[in-house]
């Protein structure tokens, strides 16, 4: 533990009373115990025994493939942490990637152009975000029943379009957002995922929209009678992750070529992983950015790793959810000591 | 004639309240006895400590003679005392049968139920009181007026000799109220002793053979209702000696803030009107469940009146939101401050700014330094006592987070603050405080209402006092009309005459 931080100097002259200070720990006192230590820590491990286990790891461009690996689902974990913060989920995320794929494929199909064909996507994304958005937060239905629902819906449609068919034959410069790289071993999406973090980080941690989705997250009610506008930010959070949705249609079919109805199937159970994994309560109320980026990367690393030593996908799977249970649990049972 | 149950000397107490104060009661056999109390007389404690919810202090409980303890709600049960709640506890998705002899069901063999046998009882439960009703209906599918009859029925089954009644109409029609009075009278004539608790003088009069007042949680006096006066309950109920100081004020209001005139509302509230000046403090009274706080909720852009009209510093606001309403300077603090007031989770700073982002940011982003400043500068005028502004607000005391939601909205600079029961279930050391400090922030200029079903606190702090029943305003009184007797008159809809 640590000293206290200094408070500044009594603000006005008149009042009385003891002063308060403004923190109890430092805030690095506070960072050390954190969730996003931990995780810090499990990243380093797993970078580690990666190292050692095999010679092909430390190689940067292994590694830049490996992060293909996250990107996409990253990029809708960041929004849906804000929604799970603020006591909501979408499960439909997955069927909006297949729905805005889909789009972006009739788009192709009718000659559209590269810059229309990224709007076609995104603005799909946005479309599907207001559904839901207007379900949970105007007519106040359960976001969970409700996105169950829109999950079925929209990737139905994409099955009723496409049947057993696929759109291929994307123009070229499509393909820069899946495959492309900035500079060297930095691709488009990396860099995205990048940008993208920076901007959810100051969105949620330092905006007054993010100050609002901790306050509902952690009491609605209280919320709604303190002057908050409940219902504008669940709905903003719905369009903030159908948009997201659309970013991740769009690098996601950039980099496959291609279109299908089963584009990205079971995905939302990925990204609410890596949102748990990342220390945001589902609960609502609690959690941050920075370990979202953590437990992409730790789901990445594993992933990539145990692709290196050809262990089969499902002994994978097996090992992100014994990681997930015993991240969460190990911290619970030391407490309790 | 001998009492059934006698209670004697019992006391009550709480961490900062004393509930129930050497206290008495009797109920007779095949009499109804009402008991009378303004709200936090301790009607409700009695009534706990007689179903072995609550364990008194001090004091006997006697039944037949014989001196008995209820360590247990299931106790009071066992030895036939049962009570009939105002919010009736019962499950929607079982059957009648299954509610009436849910915890005490009829067994059979190896220990399961013995369905036939609970279908008949409570068929003859049911029969006893005159209630036509399926035993095997649900209950979602009944009206209210029956599911209190099952509530009834349920109450009776475990052999009751006492039956407590907590305000039964409260929730009934006119018509389901006088086939409540019919029941009454048929658990008088099979000899039960029942305790009726009412705010509603007519009814008192209607089927109440005895009353027992009490105030303040102490015992006043006790009677037979036909040697008693209306005006005479009145009395007992509101007489006290006063214990309470209220901070002097001057009395003086500027002019007109808030206009409300034809709210509207269609359940809670019909066409309400009144004006609130500068610096004044405008009380408002009534039972619980009169619209004061709905009213007030309206006000504050919680629920949206169907009509109405509310204009502030003579320009019309249109309120359809909280944030609206903080826009036009209304601020409510609210009475379920559990629910509604500070937001656990959120350290005590975050919970000051929470409506005020605007004015600690910049293009949407906050300024923490100016965060902490201006939760620093509200909070140290209350007098916070915490041990950092960065601390859960859900660790901190009831009173300390009154505080943090009362900071929270002088931040905002309101020109009308609305305190909903601001002192409800608080020691008396606070309630001092929190009147000195609404006096000194009339004093400031700001306008004030205060919903309060406690008369001193309503006596003693507003400059005027409007009365509402049953959602409408049916009394406005100041200056020296302002008596203990015209408010409960007015709030319980006794008549003039009547006195």
């Amino acid at each position: 533990m640590s000293a206290p931080a200094t408070p500044p100097a009594a603000t006005t002259a008149s009042t009385t009373g003891r002063i308060l200070p403004n923190r109890l720990q430092s805030p690095l006192a506070r960072a050390l115990r954190s969730w996003e230590a931990l995780l810090l820590v499990v990243f380093v491990l797993v970078f580690a025994i990666n190292s050692f286990a095999s010679p092909y790891f430390l190689n940067a461009w292994n590694l830049s493939d490996a992060t293909f690996n996250f990107t996409e689902k990253a990029m809708i974990a960041f929004a849906m942490a804000m929604l799970i913060i603020a006591g909501e989920i979408d499960l439909s995320v997955a069927s909006i990637i297949a729905l805005a794929s889909t789009a972006m494929g009739l788009a192709m199909t009718a000659g559209a152009g590269v810059p229309v064909l990224v709007l076609v996507g995104l603005g799909t994304g946005l479309l599907c975000g207001v559904v839901n958005g207007v379900l949970v937060a105007r007519m106040g239905l359960p976001s969970i029943v409700v996105t169950i629902g829109t999950m079925s819906l929209f990737r139905g449609i994409s099955y009723i379009i496409l049947g057993d068919q696929a759109f291929t034959g994307y123009p070229k410069g499509f393909g820069y957002f899946g495959q492309g790289y900035v500079w060297w071993v930095f691709s488009f999406e990396l860099v995205l995922f990048a940008v993208l973090a920076v901007a959810f980080y100051l969105l949620l941690h330092k905006s007054t929209f993010g100050r609002a989705v901790y306050a509902i997250g952690n009491n609605a009610t209280a919320a709604q009678f303190s002057g908050i506008r409940v219902a504008r930010v669940r709905f903003l959070l719905f369009l903030l992750t159908g948009l997201m949705s659309g970013v991740a249609a769009v690098c996601l079919t950039s980099r496959l070529g291609s279109t299908r109805p089963s584009i990205a199937t079971g995905m939302e159970l990925e990204v609410v992983t890596m949102v748990v994994l990342g220390g945001i309560s589902i609960l609502g109320g609690s959690g941050t950015i920075p370990g979202v980026v953590l437990a992409a990367l730790i789901m990445g690393l594993v992933t990539f790793g145990f692709g290196l030593l050809n262990v089969p996908g499902i002994v994978m799977s097996i090992f992100l959810g014994l990681l997930l249970i015993s991240v969460i649990a190990v911290p619970r049972l030391l407490r309790r000591k | 004639m001998q009492p059934v149950l006698s209670l004697r000397g019992i006391s009550k107490s709480f961490p900062g309240v004393k509930a129930l104060s050497d206290v008495q009661l009797d109920l007779y056999p095949g009499e109804v006895t009402a008991l009378i109390g303004e709200n936090g007389a301790g009607k409700s404690t009695i009534v706990k400590v007689l179903t072995g919810v609550y364990q008194p202090d001090a004091g006997t409980i006697t039944l037949d003679g014989q001196d008995l303890r209820f360590p247990t709600p299931d106790a009071a049960s066992a030895a036939g005392v049962t009570a009939i709640h105002q919010e009736t506890v019962l499950f929607d998705e079982l059957t009648v049968a299954e509610n009436i002899w849910l915890g005490h069901a009829p067994r059979g063999r190896f220990g399961l139920i013995d369905w036939t046998a609970m279908r008949e009882g409570a068929k003859r439960l049911l029969d006893s009181i005159g209630a036509r009703l399926d035993p095997d209906a649900r209950l979602k599918d009944l009206g209210i007026a029956s599911k209190h009859l099952v509530a009834i029925a349920r109450a009776l089954s475990v052999d009751a000799r006492v039956v407590i009644m907590d305000e039964p109409t409260a929730a009934l029609s006119h018509k389901e109220i006088h086939e409540l009075y019919e029941l009454v009278e048929t658990l008088k004539a099979q000899g039960k002793a029942i305790l009726f608790i009412s705010h509603k003088f007519d009814e008192i009069f209607r089927i109440a053979d005895r009353f027992t007042v009490f105030r303040d949680g102490q015992f006043v006096g006790t009677g037979k209702i036909a040697e008693v006066s209306e005006g005479k309950l009145v009395q007992m109920m509101v007489g006290r000696s006063v214990d309470q100081i209220f901070p002097a004020r001057s009395h003086n209001v500027g002019e007109p803030v808030l206009t409300v005139a034809g709210y509207s509302h269609p359940t809670e509230f019909a066409d309400i009107g009144f004006t609130l000046h500068r610096g004044e403090i405008l009380g408002f009274y009534g039972l619980v469940g009169a619209g004061r706080s709905e009213v007030m909720q309206a006000l504050f852009g919680i629920t949206r009146p169907s009509k109405g009209a509310c204009r502030i510093g003579g320009r019309v606001a249109v309120i359809r939101s909280t944030a609206e309403a903080v826009e036009a300077g209304i601020v409510y603090v609210p009475e379920d401050r559990g629910r509604q007031g500070a937001v656990k989770g959120l350290p005590i700073f975050q919970n000051v700014t929470l409506p005020s982002l605007g004015a600690v940011s910049r293009g949407g982003f906050l300024k923490m330094a100016e965060e902490f400043k201006l939760a620093r500068d509200y909070t140290q005028r209350l007098d916070l006592r915490a041990a950092a502004l960065d601390q859960d607000v859900g660790l901190l005391s009831g009173g300390n987070q009154q505080k943090v939601v009362i900071a929270k909205w002088l931040a905002t600079k309101p020109r009308v603050i609305i305190l909903d029961e601001p002192t409800k279930g608080i020691d008396i050391g606070s309630k001092a405080a929190v009147h000195e400090f609404m006096a000194e922030l009339a004093a400031e200029g700001l306008s004030v209402i205060m919903v309060s079903s406690e008369i001193p606190e309503v006596l003693g702090m507003s400059d005027r006092v409007i009365v509402m029943r049953e959602g409408r305003i049916v009394a406005e009184v100041s200056g020296a009309a302002m008596t203990p007797e015209a408010l409960v008159r007015a709030a319980a809809g006794i008549e003039e005459a009547a006195a």
